[in-house]
């Protein structure tokens, strides 16, 4: 009871933050002027938006792995680092509430303002279905898959940002190894790696990645290795964070 | 209701805190001082469970601060060094914010925040961001933070650093007031500050503890409690210092000053003799024209200086 009170207290006054400074309207206005862009424009191998004469919102969701490489690191890197900059931490940390509460805090409120980029496009949602018969299951699943990715890359910046005091060197390190993260699937490296390496080892690599896992979302597919990946991910770094706090308090 | 046994912490080569040992009732307000480095905020970081000691204890209201953190920590509002403050916020929504965070809700919450303003006079600037405050009014605002849940202990590091002295004297009435009901630490290089709100002082350097007891006590170190300082015409300076070494009282006697019109000497009592020197001194004077005669108070900044600086300290005394 205390301890959801706590996170509450520590989420709202997070959320608070971002609304309270340009962030949080720079980002909307950022994502949601990318999202438009490359689901309309952008061709791929599979085309845009319309000229795939299809009602599926798959152009707009194959973006999202690349998309969150740089915007999530950036709603991230000031979660820690501006703390311990601004001597703040001290005060969080001297406070009635244990580290495990400001860190689910804090993450949580990041991971809800992220969902509400998110949901600030459901627009083009209603644009796909009045176009035509969409599979809404496989947009909602899409949608699901879409959150928790940005929820792992979110987790990622975490713990960056716990690592030091400046922003900008959080955001990098943040943006390199979500980059891992997802390069470990992009199929010209898988290809390249392919002829270098044994199959196990690539099959290894590429179950590694957020676009492996990614995949079966936008298809529809709600499978509990996807779901489990991604979560493992949040709750690893979270605890990484927690070890890293530590670690400076310790001295 | 804070007690901290044999509190070490180490920072790579370095003892920070090495071995220290003492403990604040309700009631009493304890300064804490010490040159710049010699631990007084590590110690601090540790009693308010910032930082885990290396070895010993902390113990506030019976909680120890790393078994039992979160119901010690209740009892402790506590002022961080450069008093921090979430700059994103008004000072009303930090305010609000910590409130809640020590589990404070409605009429409450309302009442302790509206409280806390009040005290701290911050009713002008409550509706402002953090981020426009001057350093004053941000020092206040982090102050009125660590006072909101009117706590039982209250642990303030330089609470007066960088305010103008009519804030200063405010807050020092406050602390003093708050100091009747609670158990407060503050540090502070500021001697004066000592004089005016402690009950009882602890000089700490190099980690250690070297000096704990009432300002009082403390003012009895210095060489100079009892000193007599004498102004007479008509003699010359030696037959002065010739005549006060000679009392069987007197460990010795200096010149401060000689003109053309008189001889101050200050005479120092041998251990034991207090209060007394000015009898015999001005038996001594007798046949003197005496312009001035009056017994020393001792010095907080000169016991300061002798203790923790032993080497120059010698050097400056008169």
């Amino acid at each position: 009871m205390n301890t959801f009170a706590n996170i509450k207290t520590i989420t709202k006054r997070e959320l608070g933050a971002y609304f309270s400074s340009p962030i949080a309207y720079v980002f909307l206005v950022i994502f949601l002027l990318l999202c438009g862009f490359f689901t309309f424009f952008v061709g791929t191998g599979m085309g845009t938006y319309f000229k795939r004469d299809d009602a599926s919102m798959i152009t707009f969701f194959l973006w999202h792995p690349w998309f969150y490489l740089f915007l999530v690191p950036a709603v991230g890197m000031r979660l820690w680092a501006e703390e311990r900059r601004v001597g703040t931490l001290e005060l969080l940390m001297t406070m009635p509430i244990t580290a495990w509460q400001a860190i689910v805090g804090k993450f949580l409120a990041s991971w809800l303002f992220l969902g509400l980029a998110l949901l600030l496009t459901v627009p083009l949602w209603i644009t796909t279905n009045y176009l035509g018969q969409p599979d809404n299951g496989v947009i909602f699943t899409a949608y699901v898959g879409s959150w928790l990715m940005a929820g792992a890359y979110l987790a990622i910046s975490c713990i960056t940002s716990a690592m030091t005091r400046s922003q900008v060197v959080s955001f990098v390190i943040a943006l390199v190894i979500c980059l891992f993260l997802i390069l470990c699937g992009y199929p010209p490296v898988i290809d390249f790696l392919g002829q270098a390496v044994k199959p196990w080892f690539v099959s290894m690599i590429t179950s590694l990645s957020v676009m492996t896992h990614f995949d079966g979302f936008q298809k529809g597919v709600l499978d509990s290795r996807d779901v489990i990946f991604f979560l493992s991910i949040i709750v690893f770094s979270l605890f990484t964070t927690s070890v890293i706090l530590r670690g400076h308090r310790a001295g | 209701m804070i007690k901290v046994q044999n509190l070490v912490k180490i920072f790579g080569p370095k003892r920070a805190v090495d071995g220290i040992s003492f403990s604040v009732e309700r009631g009493e307000v304890l300064g804490f001082l010490g040159p710049n480095g010699a631990g007084k905020s590590t110690s601090m970081r540790m009693i308010t469970g910032f930082i885990p000691p290396n070895e010993g204890t902390v113990t506030v209201g019976g909680f120890d601060m790393v078994e039992n953190p979160i119901p010690a920590k209740r009892l402790i509002g506590y002022l961080p060094e450069n008093a921090p403050a979430y700059t994103d916020m008004t000072v009303s929504g930090f305010l609000n914010f910590s409130a809640e965070i020590r589990g404070l809700r409605g009429d409450a919450k309302k009442k302790a925040v509206a409280r806390a303003i009040e005290m701290c006079f911050l009713e002008a600037v409550q509706y402002q961001s953090v981020e426009t405050l001057s350093k004053g009014f941000r020092h206040r605002t982090c102050f009125a933070q660590s006072i909101i849940h009117d706590p039982d202990v209250l642990v303030l590091d330089e609470p007066t650093d960088g305010l103008d002295p009519n804030q200063k004297h405010e807050i020092r009435n406050l602390i003093r007031r708050m100091g009747e009901k609670k158990a407060i630490i503050f540090s502070t290089h500021i001697l004066e500050e000592v004089d005016a709100v402690c009950s009882r002082a602890i000089i700490i350097d190099r980690g250690r503890i070297v000096a704990n007891g009432t300002p009082a006590e403390l003012r009895q170190k210095s060489e100079w409690a009892g000193a007599v300082t004498l102004r007479v015409t008509g003699v010359n300076a030696a037959a002065v210092t010739q005549k006060l070494a000679n009392l069987p009282t007197v460990k010795r006697a200096t010149i401060l000053k000689e003109d053309a019109t008189g001889v101050t000497a200050r005479a120092f009592p041998k251990p034991g003799i207090n209060g007394t020197l000015a009898h015999s001194v001005a038996d001594a004077a007798q046949g003197w024209r005496i312009e001035e005669l009056h017994t020393e108070e001792g010095r907080l900044d000169e016991v300061f200086r002798s203790i923790t600086m032993p080497d120059t300290g010698k050097e400056s005394k008169q």
